[in-house]
């Protein structure tokens, strides 16, 4: 067996020299988890803001399920999907499967949960907070989801945050529903995975170590982001 | 009823058969209140008197076990509350007013004009552009006062705005107070501190147990209080 510092070396020259399908990899890798965690946000902020401050019949069960959903398990997502993407399923028609649209799909599906929960919770706090106060001003239950998700946003970053690791580091979903096809459904971690069973392990290194490296990097712009903003606009 | 000398006809807000409880016990407990119509109105009492509630009651915050029947006098249009901690939008010192006027409906054209005036009114002019969090708590209360007068409300509720304010920061809020009543608007505020209200109210009514006790001009009230309970509480806070 080769030695870690050996591959580690090997991996980092990898990535230096630009190798074109290592970037092929990550370019789609970000592609799929970022558009999927855009349609989380935008489907899960409003659901969340909705279960914190809505007082409907259902809400505290929708709750419960949610908070449940948090930790589907990415192989049923993706089995799901897989179900209702395939030729035979409900939607075939369109041909989904195994494009990154049906990856980004399944990652849409994962993540909402994580966002929603995430946001009833910030949102229920504010919501706490703030009842009174725009009750007085006349802003009513439902009026009131924008001002509270706009309070929150610094705190709803960390939701979406959560949801885009999530994406991004989930091998199960993509891997069914995506196949792993080289140049088009290939993402980060389905090609480490595949260039590990290969024996493949500096490829599959310098994969691991990009995804650290864009997990630091994007909580550093966001965290410095927000403290900025968060100096300028509030204490 | 008992008569508390209030020409029920001159009322700015009057309720009957109000009554809140929680777990049996009753909080508020008032057969009947008129406010008077003009000049600010004191709520005193012993803490756990009900004060806060009866103020959420009025102003229809707080849903009573038992609501009984609120009436608002006709010439009462819009009304606005101050919470004895401010709160603030996450927001710059600006944006707060500006979105409490958009909750009221006024026009966006009007906003910034009507937001730069309230804000040199209260003082807080050079703040604009901060965060309202990062106001020191003098400095919030007297945004939350800003803001709640932006709309020039005719009825103004006050939940102890001075509570925990030096006194400085507690004269600054009592001359706005001051300049509102004499321009007309009903205020309706809850105080622990017999001082503040002998500075600012033209009447008083005083809770104990969620019942009134008392209710009447202030001058008469400080002067000497008809009830036991109220001459023990005033007697008390002469004391310390």
């Amino acid at each position: 067996m080769q030695d870690f510092a050996g591959v580690l070396l090997d991996a980092l020259t990898l990535i230096a020299t630009g190798d074109r399908d290592l970037w092929d990899v990550i370019g789609l890798s970000l592609q799929v988890s970022l558009s999927a965690t855009v349609i989380a946000g935008l489907i899960g902020l409003p659901l969340g803001a909705l279960l914190a401050v809505g007082r409907f019949p259902g809400r505290q069960a929708g709750i419960v399920v949610l908070n449940a959903l948090m930790g589907l398990p990415p192989v049923v997502v993706g089995l799901c999907v897989y179900l209702l993407l395939s030729r035979a399923g409900p939607l075939g028609e369109f041909g989904l499967l195994y494009t990154p649209t049906a990856m980004v799909i399944a990652q849409a599906l994962l993540v909402t949960p994580i966002i929603a929960a995430i946001t009833r919770q910030v949102i229920s706090a504010l919501h706490e907070e703030y009842e009174d106060q725009l009750t007085s001003l006349g802003v009513g239950r439902i009026a009131s989801v924008p001002t509270l998700l706009w309070d929150a946003r610094f705190n709803l970053v960390t939701g979406l945050l959560a949801g885009f690791g999530r994406a991004i580091a989930e091998v199960g979903a993509v891997i069914i529903v995506g196949g792993n096809i080289a140049h088009h459904t290939r993402v980060m971690t389905t090609t480490i995975a595949l260039e590990t069973s290969k024996g493949n392990l500096e490829f599959a290194l310098a994969l691991g170590a990009v995804l650290v490296l864009i997990a630091i990097v994007v909580n550093g712009i966001v965290g410095s982001a927000s403290l900025r903003l968060r100096s300028v606009a509030h204490a | 009823m008992r008569d508390y000398g209030i020409d029920p006809s001159v009322f700015s807000i009057s309720v009957v058969e109000l009554r809140h409880e929680v777990a049996g016990r009753a909080l508020l407990d008032i057969p009947a209140l008129s406010v008077p119509r003009h000049g600010a109105t004191c709520v005193l009492g012993p803490n756990g008197a009900g004060k806060s509630l009866l103020l959420r009651a009025l102003h229809g915050l707080l849903e009573p076990t038992r609501p009984g029947e609120v009436t608002v006098a006709e010439s009462i249009g819009r009304q606005a509350m101050v919470f004895q901690k401010p709160v603030l939008l996450r927001r710059t010192v600006a944006a707060n007013v500006a979105y409490a006027l958009k909750a009221a409906g006024v026009a966006r054209s009007d906003r910034r004009e009507r937001v730069a005036r309230m804000l040199s009114h209260g003082g807080l002019a050079h703040l604009a552009e901060r965060g309202a969090r990062s106001l020191s708590g003098g400095e919030q209360q007297r945004l939350a006062l800003v803001r709640a007068l932006a709309v020039a409300p005719d009825l103004l509720f006050l939940d102890e705005p001075t509570a925990s304010l030096d006194p400085g920061a507690t004269l600054a809020i009592e001359t706005l107070l001051h300049d509102a009543i004499r321009a007309g608007t009903k205020v309706i505020m809850v105080s622990h501190d017999p001082g503040q209200a002998k500075r600012l109210a033209s009447d008083v009514i005083f809770l104990n147990r969620g019942q009134v006790v008392e209710q009447g001009p202030a001058d008469a009230f400080f002067d000497g209080p008809s009830s036991a309970e109220a001459r023990a509480f005033l007697t008390g806070n002469l004391v310390f």
